[in-house]
């Protein structure tokens, strides 16, 4: 796993400069952090080099950091002869949530991406069909972000101080 | 076999022809299941499908950044609920890496007797539906004799059948009973014959085989670039399988062999599943075989609840005791993807942490979620029958698609 993180570290490095933020190992995972700035041509570049051939996109999420001031979409690849994987991460302002799609690359992130946007509001710049998908259309928030709590924090019919929620 | 129709005609000629729309679903009794598509027909055969999605959304992925670690287990029973072990053992294992907990081999053991049953429970509702919606209603009833085996065997174990919520983070709560090994001893016993059985009424069946060989196919580089997995992968000639790939609960222990198909087409994908019920069988008499000894469960108090009589008589398991069932208990940061084998592909779970007693963020990879956009690319031309069965043998579950 170390030689993994080094190797694609070592490439991105010398093929992109200043668009690895950061790059660690998370348990059995690399993991790097790209500006959004880049991110398109970095996958595209996982993707289509010899030797990654990160060819499979197994997962693409989004998420937002804890003090709700940016948003995160985070990709899994996956190159399945050698049986390496990798994570991906992107970080923007919640004010301003554009990225360019993944759709260009594969056709099977369409709906991942209409997920995303249907529950954090990022907006896939040239994605065929953006619009939501499990929701109604008719939603005006994005439901996952923290900022919509589960339980209307106001009720008072309601008291479950005692354990601490 | 019939040929698809050349949808690269000039726009002129398409321009003549009046198209009607048609309304698959949500609520028909062919596609099992909440699944709408708007059809665009020229006659009988599709030129466009549209699905739509989200009627039993439930905001799983949001309840969950609510609970506690342990009570989301029955969250994930009602994703793919025709294997639901498969999942629920999943989260626990994403848990137990998390923690980094220890899992002893007998309960890696037990629990790949429970998920391989599910598998073959998964397989037998996708195979006999297939059959069911061939015109072979036979093979259907038959074999779910032997789902309601499985499901005896899940509640001899914990009570449930179909929403299991089995096992625990940790492993077993108790050994199984000597019912329960009987059962499973009486199933590997006697479904093979039964299986067999139903592959004589369908598998070189003439009426099976031309309603179903170049059926909705898939080619393998596009299976690829749609993200597939699972059987509907390997029917398209690729051999990736999770339990494979990246070995997790023992799975490196066991002789097995995947099996693939050559054109992703439905009768490959009802060979394949056929196939992969035959192997989970020889997985399951193999753990039984080298089944170790020991105990079922990690030595984790933070997790695992303690025996009932230690929480009546000692202070200590009372405390371990309230803390697990108020879900007080906190977990370390982290953040993790772990995937098992579902039934119907890659199932993976994205898990932050930031430490507190629920999770921060986790997503679900669910895979017939993914897969299934690749539907009106598979159904372009077919016929409206064809589109039907081309949905059942894809394995699409309508609480794993809506999450």
């Amino acid at each position: 796993m170390e030689d993994l993180l080094n190797k694609i570290s070592l490439k991105l490095n010398t093929k992109f400069l200043n668009a690895v933020i950061s790059s660690e190992l998370l348990y059995d995972f690399p993991v790097f952090t790209i500006n959004s700035a880049n991110i398109h041509e970095v996958i595209r570049f996982l993707k289509e080099d010899e030797e990654l051939n990160f060819h499979f996109l197994t997962d693409l999420t989004g998420a937002q950091t804890a003090d709700e001031k940016q948003l995160s979409v985070i990709y899994h690849l996956h190159n399945m002869p050698k049986n390496w994987r990798v994570r991906v991460k992107t970080y923007f302002d919640v004010n301003v949530p554009e990225i360019p799609t993944a759709t260009d690359l594969w056709p099977g992130a369409n709906w991942m991406e209409r997920e995303t946007f249907d529950f954090y509001g990022v907006r896939f710049i040239g994605h065929p069909n953006l619009k939501r998908i499990l929701n109604v259309d008719e939603m005006d928030i994005f439901p996952l972000r923290k900022e919509y709590p589960l339980e209307d924090q106001t009720r008072e019919d309601k008291d479950d101080k005692m354990f601490g929620r | 076999m019939r040929k698809k129709l050349d949808t690269t005609l000039p726009l002129n000629d398409l321009m003549e022809k009046e198209y009607s729309i048609l309304n698959l679903g949500p609520t028909h009794p062919a596609t099992h299941g909440i699944f709408q598509n708007v059809l665009r027909m020229d006659g009988e055969i599709i030129h466009d499908a549209v699905p739509t999605l989200g009627y039993i959304h439930r905001a799983f992925e949001k309840l969950a950044e609510r609970r506690p670690y342990a009570q989301i287990t029955p969250i994930t029973d009602r994703l793919n609920y025709c294997s639901s072990p498969i999942n629920n053992m999943g989260w626990h294992m994403t848990v137990e890496k998390l923690i980094k907990a220890e899992i002893p081999k007998r309960a890696e053991y037990m629990r790949v007797i429970v998920m391989e049953l599910s598998r073959i429970a998964d397989h037998i509702i996708c195979n006999t539906i297939i059959g069911q919606d061939t015109g072979g209603t036979t093979g259907f009833l038959y074999l779910f004799q032997w789902r309601e085996h499985i499901y005896d065997i899940f509640e001899s174990i914990c009570g449930a059948r179909l929403t299991t919520n089995i096992c625990r983070i940790g492993g077993f709560e108790r050994e199984w009973n000597q019912n329960t090994w009987d059962k499973i001893n009486v199933f590997i016993k006697d479904f093979p014959k039964a299986l067999n059985e139903f592959n004589t009424l369908l598998m070189r069946n003439k009426i099976f085989m031309d309603r179903t060989i170049n059926c909705g196919p898939i080619s393998s580089k596009m299976a690829l670039e749609y993200s597939f997995t699972g059987p509907n992968l390997r029917a398209a000639g690729i051999d990736y399988d999770v339990r494979v790939a990246s070995p997790y609960s023992s799975y490196q222990d066991f002789d097995f062999k995947i099996p693939i198909g050559t054109s992703g087409d439905t009768y490959d994908r009802f060979t394949v599943r056929d196939e992969e019920m035959k192997q989970s069988l020889s997985i399951i008499s193999q753990a039984i075989k080298n089944m170790p000894s020991g105990k079922v469960h990690a030595d984790i108090p933070d997790f695992f609840l303690p025996p009932k009589h230690e929480v009546y008589n000692n202070m200590e398991a009372l405390i371990y005791h309230f803390k697990i069932v108020m879900g007080e208990t906190d977990v370390p940061k982290g953040e993790i993807y772990h995937c098992v084998e579902g039934g119907n592909g890659e199932l993976g779970f994205y898990l932050i942490s930031d430490g507190g007693r629920t999770p921060f963020r986790l997503h679900f990879r669910r895979p017939c979620f993914i897969y299934y956009q690749a539907y009106p690319e598979m159904i372009k031309g077919a016929l409206l029958s064809d589109a039907i069965i081309t949905m059942s043998s894809m394995n699409v579950i309508a609480g794993e698609l809506d999450a």
